[in-house]
């Protein structure tokens, strides 16, 4: 065996390791799986054990879960009934050996340090015994349902079992991390030890020769809770009636928990385990898995590992950065880059202003220490990283500056000469906007190649993205340089090419605009919000513009009149913004007045007057109509996704997908707009767009390079592929 | 095809359908007995007559399962050859099962049949059984599941029913009732429940709030607004996208009370009732049932009651009464306002709201307040519907003889 060694003491105690070569984490391989087989046997059939500790050889972890990238290639495809009982048969492996491990008439307990996920906690739930380190690098937890999947390994069984329908749900449907306290606390594990003593403690209950029966094979055991006709009734109407209400019907690995729970506690285990499998299987085969498993797990972990870094350059360190403004945006990659060990310099106008900007650190540790998700002398070392100042001298020294002041060209012309007059050789000047043409910005630099831009996304502490714009003159090394003080930071990049909005400000402001055109079309606006939030995306686009600030919009819109001159494309929502703004003084969220009223203490609701803007035309919206403001909606920011790759301001199809949906919250369930097109297909979407430009107008034409793909029968991956192929 | 005659028709009063009320003591099996026993003393027939019993029990487990007719018809010393059969069809139940009955008249299966219901809710409290439905993932899922409550208030919402509104009905609801009690209007149907010693333990319905004022309506607090804002009006708007804000109107006060209670309705055809001596009271004219919307769920009756009427080419103004089931207020004033009912048509003697709905009874107990109500008012024709958990709708036409 090469994943699993086992040794057995004079005491009968087989010490079996889970160790997986050239892996820095133990994932369940199809390796692992085959030797798991003849090593539930040797447990079982060798006499010379009595009982079994289990644990990881390496450091980091017991078990991090499935081997995705494996489970990508069987994702999103149904299958004829041969090829499907065949499938269903190597789905149910893992469930038929982990019930022949906790039946096997040995006991086995588990020691568990660092990560236990997915298929790891499975394999921890079929052990007898379960020991966990007292150490803030401890999780358990069942993440499948965020990458569309739902746990195969016998976690939808053994979980409401051994705690019940009502505490297993979230676990099961949210896919949080539990923490070594709230995991004892709740039932998952027996016993809880310090780090590096779990296997002793393991051992320790070995010692005791407990029966190694699990709960729900014991005599009269019964579902602790109550089952779904008995006790456990409301957790599991409470369970649908919340992912009913929050996935409105987008994510089926979610339903398809709940029904594994539902039917699978009414029978014997084993009958749960068939049932579950089966629902793995249908589950897999969603497109929704597909998308998911892609652009949740491989892409954001491509992009975090360099998929896009350009390639000859040595690992560079940022030590020392500077942040220039200290405001919301400043005050957050302050206090992310502290995180992050570098040395931070924050800087504003005045002291005052900067140490305001720090404030912002201090919240944030505050409550990760009250939380206890941080130690005091962790919070003051970071907090003591930060130096809040109005000092630009402290400058000097520096590997990268991000500059983060106002949207205000010449303001950032101004900082960029102060800053780089200090800046040693080698060093990134990097800017933070959201809007502003990078390639101009540079302008103001004496040396373009190193300068760069970092779209930060707020708040930054919370949101993993950072949109990186290359400038005409940006060097491959600056970029290189850019990705690593990402990496440094923990963030997730993408990287787009310079333009008017860059690519996530460009996309995102569709949606909203799509709203208001249908807005002007005198369909009634709650029609418009809640199909918007039927789409999946978190907000509905007329809320979205309140929240945004309508004014900004106004003035946003304003500006491109003005800069595009001819080249302006009216569209519906100037005129409704216009009038929102100069007539009503409804400036959206911020002055309690937008498209909704925002009464105090209440729950906020659609300004009666909105009528005398539009006129609603249509107050009743057929099932049709619904879903072709699903596909407006979602197809309007795909497209302008799609023409941003046509017009090469996003190449990579991964930067695509990753920054939609964590920049601007594009509906997860689709995978972002690029998997969108591709599962729609090409070809279809190409179709549909056509009919909607037909009856819409050209914002809906689609692309020249799309009925290329379309024509050749291809797919937006599968042409990247073709790419990166050609290039090697 | 033979007609169908209504030839008697029992009610018991309604108890409060909680521990202290009068009727809590009392099995469901006794309730139900009492109405066999009064429909057959009354009418002084022979049993053997009476080919099969229906009765509708909405939550038909405890006391209640197990085929409860059956079992009434047994404990009331019916002939041994009469059938039992209980029947679900939610809040319909009561009204299915004398469909039912008199289908049986008309297709010629049986000659004589007792159609009723009955729901002890104090006992078997109202979901003791579950079901599917709201429990099993795949069925509450794909079916946008929300409990009848947010259905009520949704309906209030579009058809744009204020507070104010709803509750000035259900205050409608409480004059009525009283006036119709103190009038005597009940007198021919309501048969005092027995105790164990056979002692009166309740001779009128227990339910009635005859002070009620519109300030005190006021008082109530939403029923449905908690559950409405933790789960089901974000599933509700799924389905009707149109609502910005569900606005949550009912309350205990304006929906249909918990109560305890049995019905029965003795059917036959006319050649039975002449071998019997007995005077046929109302010929039953139409029936239908349909599915509706399950959603917002309460929509049925004025599609049941359209196709009702199509059956025999009548329009909603040949009705002379209506009686529409007051689960709540929201449902009634949608049936008046899309079929321009005149309120002083529809439920003339107050409803649930005052009185309370036995689940599996009130269907026989309204069909047996229209008779009575022909009766003394000397009109010809009534309708009778409610409207049905899981969006469906059952109607009754009749016509006096």
């Amino acid at each position: 065996m090469e994943c699993f060694s086992i040794q057995t003491g004079a005491d009968g105690i087989a010490e079996v390791l889970l160790d997986v070569p050239g892996r820095t984490m133990n994932t369940i391989t199809p390796e692992v799986m085959a030797e798991l087989g003849p090593l539930v046997e040797r447990i079982a059939g060798d006499d010379a054990i009595k009982g079994v500790v289990l644990a990881s050889g390496k450091a980091n972890g017991f078990c991090a879960g499935a081997d995705l990238g494996h489970q990508a290639q069987n994702a999103g495809q149904s299958k004829g009934e041969a090829e499907q009982r065949e499938a269903l048969e190597r789905a149910y492996r893992l469930n038929a050996l982990l019930r022949r491990l906790e039946t096997c008439g040995k006991p086995v307990a588990v020691a568990l340090e660092g990560l236990a996920l997915g298929g790891g906690l499975e394999i921890a739930l079929a052990c007898h015994y379960r020991v966990a380190a007292r150490s803030p690098r401890l999780q358990l937890g069942l993440p499948e349902a965020n990458v569309g999947l739902l746990p195969g390994g016998g976690g939808t069984q053994r979980l409401p079992r051994l705690i019940g329908i009502a505490k297993a749900l979230p676990l099961l449907l949210e896919g949080k991390p539990l923490r070594a306290e709230e995991a004892h606390r709740l039932g998952l594990v027996h016993a809880l030890a310090e780090p590096g003593e779990t296997i002793a403690a393991a051992r320790a209950w070995l010692a005791t020769t407990p029966e190694p029966l699990q709960p729900w094979d014991r005599k009269g055991y019964q579902l602790p809770g109550g089952g779904p006709y008995g006790a456990g009734g409301p957790a599991i109407i409470a369970g649908s009636a919340t992912v009913k209400k929050r996935s409105f019907g987008n994510y089926p690995a979610q339903e398809n928990i709940l029904r594994c729970v539902y039917e699978g506690v009414q029978v014997p285990i084993e009958a749960g385990l068939r049932i579950e499998s089966r629902y793995f299987l249908k589950t897999r085969q969603t497109p929704q898995a597909k998308a998911m498993i892609r652009t949740q797990f491989q892409s954001i972990q491509a992009l975090r590992k360099g998929a896009l870094r350009p390639a000859g350059f040595p690992k560079w360190e940022t030590k020392k950065a500077a942040v220039l403004g200290a405001g919301m945006m400043g005050a957050g990659i302050a206090f992310v880059q502290a995180a992050a060990g570098i040395e931070t310099v924050l800087l504003d106008v005045s002291e005052d202003a900067a140490t305001k900007g720090k404030a912002h650190s201090e919240k944030v540790v505050e409550k990760a220490v009250a939380r206890g998700q941080m130690t005091r002398e962790a919070g003051d070392a970071l907090l003591a990283r930060i130096t809040a100042s109005a000092d630009y001298s402290l400058i000097e020294g520096a590997d990268l500056v991000v500059e983060a002041v106002f949207e205000n060209r010449e303001l950032k012309a101004e900082v960029t000469k102060k800053a780089e007059a200090l800046l040693k050789p080698g060093a990134v000047l990097a800017s933070n906007t959201s809007t502003l043409p990078i390639t101009g910005l540079a302008e103001a630099s004496v040396r373009p190649d190193s300068f760069i831009g970092l779209h930060f996304f707020s708040p930054v502490d919370r949101m993993d993205l950072v949109e990186v714009i290359c400038g005409q003159k940006t060097s491959p090394e600056t970029l290189a340089k850019g990705l690593d003080y990402i990496d440094r930071i923990r963030k997730t990049p993408i990287v787009v090419n310079d333009a008017r909005g860059f690519y996530t400000s460009r996309c995102f402001g569709t949606y909203s605009a799509e709203g208001m055109e249908m807005f002007a079309e005198g369909i009634a606006p709650a029609i418009i919000d809640n199909v918007g939030r039927m789409t999946g995306m978190p907000r509905g686009p007329l809320e979205l513009v309140d929240d945004v600030a309508i004014d900004l919009v106004y003035k946003v819109r304003k500006q491109t009149r003005e800069d595009l001159g001819d080249a302006y494309k009216p569209e519906a929502r100037d005129a409704i913004v216009t009038r929102m703004v100069e007539d009503f003084g409804r400036f959206g969220r911020k002055n309690g007045k937008g498209f909704y009223d925002y009464p105090e203490g209440g729950p906020k609701t659609l300004w009666t007057g909105l009528s005398d803007i539009a006129p609603v035309r249509i107050a009743r919206p057929s099932p049709e109509l619904i879903e072709e403001i699903r596909t407006r909606l979602l197809y309007r920011q795909a497209l302008e996704a799609a023409r941003c790759m046509e017009e090469g301001v996003v190449s990579d199809p991964r930067s695509v997908d990753v920054g939609a949906v964590l920049g601007w919250g594009f509906a997860r369930w689709t995978g972002g707009p690029a998997s969108l097109i591709d599962m729609v297909g090409v070809a279809e979407f190409v179709a549909r767009c056509d009919a909607l430009a037909q009856k819409y107008g050209a914002r809906f034409a689609p692309p020249a390079f799309l009925r290329e793909i379309a024509a050749r029968g291809g797919s937006l991956y599968e042409a990247e592929a073709t790419t990166v192929a050609e290039a090697a | 095809m033979t007609d169908a005659y209504i030839y008697d028709a029992v009610r018991t009063p309604r108890g409060r359908g909680k521990k202290d009320g009068a009727l809590h003591e009392i099995t469901s099996v006794s309730l139900a007995t009492q109405v066999l026993q009064a429909l057959r003393d009354r009418n002084g027939i022979d049993t053997a007559n009476v080919e099969d019993v229906v009765l509708g029990c909405v939550t038909p487990s405890g006391e209640q399962g197990s085929d409860i007719a059956r079992t009434a018809v047994m404990m009331a010393g019916y002939a041994e050859t009469t059938g039992g059969i209980q029947v679900h069809r939610f809040c319909a139940s009561g009204l299915d099962a004398c469909n039912i009955a008199a289908s049986k008249i008309i297709s010629g299966e049986a000659e004589m049949t007792v159609g009723g219901g009955v729901e002890a809710m104090s006992r078997i409290p109202m979901g003791t059984d579950r079901g599917a439905w709201p429990t099993d993932p795949s069925v509450a899922l794909d079916t946008c599941f929300v409990p009848q409550g947010i259905g009520a208030d949704i309906i209030a919402t579009l058809e744009g029913f204020s507070r104010e509104d709803v509750d000035a009905y259900a205050m409608e609801s409480q004059i009525r009732a009283a006036r119709a009690w103190s009038e005597g209007r009940f007198a021919r149907s309501v048969v005092p429940v027995k105790d164990q010693l056979g002692l009166t333990i309740l001779d009128h319905d227990e339910h009635m709030r005859p002070g009620t004022t519109m300030q005190s309506l006021a008082s109530l607090k939403p029923a449905f607004q908690e559950q409405g804002d933790t789960f089901y009006d974000g599933i509700a708007v799924q389905r009707y996208p149109q609502i910005d804000r569900i606005s949550h109107v009912h309350h205990a006060g304006n929906s249909s009370g918990i109560v305890d209670g049995a019905a029965g309705v003795l059917f036959g055809s006319k050649e039975a009732g002449d071998r019997l001596g007995l005077k046929p009271r109302a010929r039953v004219k139409a029936m239908a049932a349909i599915g509706s919307e399950p959603t917002i769920m309460l929509t049925g009756p004025t599609y049941v009651t359209r196709k009702a009427l199509g059956k025999v080419g009548m329009t909603p103004e040949d009705i002379d009464l209506y009686e529409l089931n007051e689960a709540f207020a929201s449902v009634v004033l949608k049936m008046m306002k899309e079929l321009a009912i005149p309120h002083d048509k529809m439920n003339v003697n107050g409803g649930a709201i005052a009185m309370g709905h036995p689940l599996g009874a009130t269907g026989a107990m309204i069909l047996g307040t229209a008779v009575d109500e022909l009766e003394r008012s000397d009109k010809e024709t009534a309708l009778i519907t409610l409207c049905v958990g899981a969006g469906m709708g059952v109607a009754t036409i009749i016509e006096r003889v």
